[in-house]
């Protein structure tokens, strides 16, 4: 399945669930902040969260800044 | 010293420190410490597979301190509002600094997209804390809409040029109803206790600190100074006078002899 991550289409076999797309990268859910389509998907809801071909996800976290 | 209400909430620090340009993150972390700051900023940016080390909620988290995500990448006031909500999301903090700056040469904040930035996301709960250009007028329309405190800049970000708004700031404490920080330009701890002895409630440092030879050094001489800054505020200071007043007595005793 195509996905849009942080802007690159890369294809990800297997992931159905946002939860398990973090958990293929190796990413830490409380550690990040996710918007799918420009929604932000609160930590609670993310493990069920269904994904569909071509969706279009930011992963965020925090770095330094003034 | 007296403890620094903001949004709610009471501190004992008035020194509010960013993390931006700290050449580790070991070092940031003991710059922090050494600055007693309770509020630290902090910016949003996409996760990055190949520099997972870059990620600091978890350093942070540990040190029990405030984060206040910051909105900077945002060019316009619903680009302000998503990454406000993004950072609530990743922090569970309710602050915010608004930062809006679409021109990277000189980061001048947009007055007006700061203005509807502030107004919703002071609707929708945020403790907001906007970036904003040394102007009393927009400084008192930030406040009416809801803004916890406003933070008139020193002089342009990162350019250590110092407290080059002091007459625009002083105009803004005169009218303000809500804490003024001074963010942004500071280079030395001096400049720090200028604001304070203003009558600044805080400042906000992050280059002058990250920036110098030992940071965490420089972060315990601002905290110094600030305390300084403010003790000799609530102390009260002397009017200034055109003409000499002498400290010693002026008789003219040794005249005769």
């Amino acid at each position: 399945m195509k996905i849009i991550l942080n802007g690159h289409s890369q294809d990800f076999k297997g992931a159905e669930t946002l939860g398990q797309l973090l958990k293929d990268l190796d990413i830490v859910p409380e550690r990040v902040a996710v918007m799918v389509n420009d929604r932000i998907i609160p930590k609670a809801g993310r493990s069920e969260f269904g994904l569909n071909e071509g969706d279009r996800i930011e992963v965020l976290t925090f770095i330094g800044g003034g | 010293m007296k403890k620094f209400h903001l949004g709610g909430k009471d501190f004992e620090s008035r020194l509010i420190m960013g993390t931006g340009k700290f050449s580790s993150v070991e070092v940031m972390i003991e710059a922090i410490k050494a600055s007693g700051a309770e509020l630290v900023t902090v910016a949003l940016r996409r996760f990055n597979r190949e520099r997972p080390a870059d990620d600091l909620l978890g350093p942070l988290t540990r040190l029990g301190i405030t984060l206040v995500p910051n909105t900077s990448g945002a060019r316009n006031a619903a680009e302000a509002v998503r990454a406000a909500q993004l950072g609530r999301e990743l922090s569970g903090s309710p602050f915010v600094k608004v930062e809006i700056h679409p021109n990277p040469h000189h980061l001048m904040p947009d007055p007006i997209e700061t203005y509807e930035a502030c107004r919703e996301l002071a609707k929708d709960g945020f403790i907001v804390l906007p970036y904003m250009p040394a102007d009393p007028v927009l400084a008192k329309r930030l406040e009416d809409v809801g803004c916890a405190a406003v933070m008139p800049l020193g002089s342009a970000i990162g350019t250590g040029q110092g407290l080059s708004t002091a007459e625009m700031v002083k105009l803004i404490i005169a009218d303000s109803g809500i804490p003024v920080i001074v963010d942004a330009g500071l280079r030395a701890p001096s400049e720090a206790a200028a604001a304070m002895e203003m009558g600044c409630s805080a400042v906000l440092v992050n280059s002058a600190i990250a920036a110098a030879g030992n940071p965490p050094a420089m972060a315990a001489a601002f905290s110094a100074a600030v305390k300084a800054g403010f003790s000799a505020r609530v102390a009260g200071l002397m009017s200034r006078c055109d003409h000499a007043v002498a400290t010693s007595p002026l008789t003219s005793f040794l005249a005769g002899a």
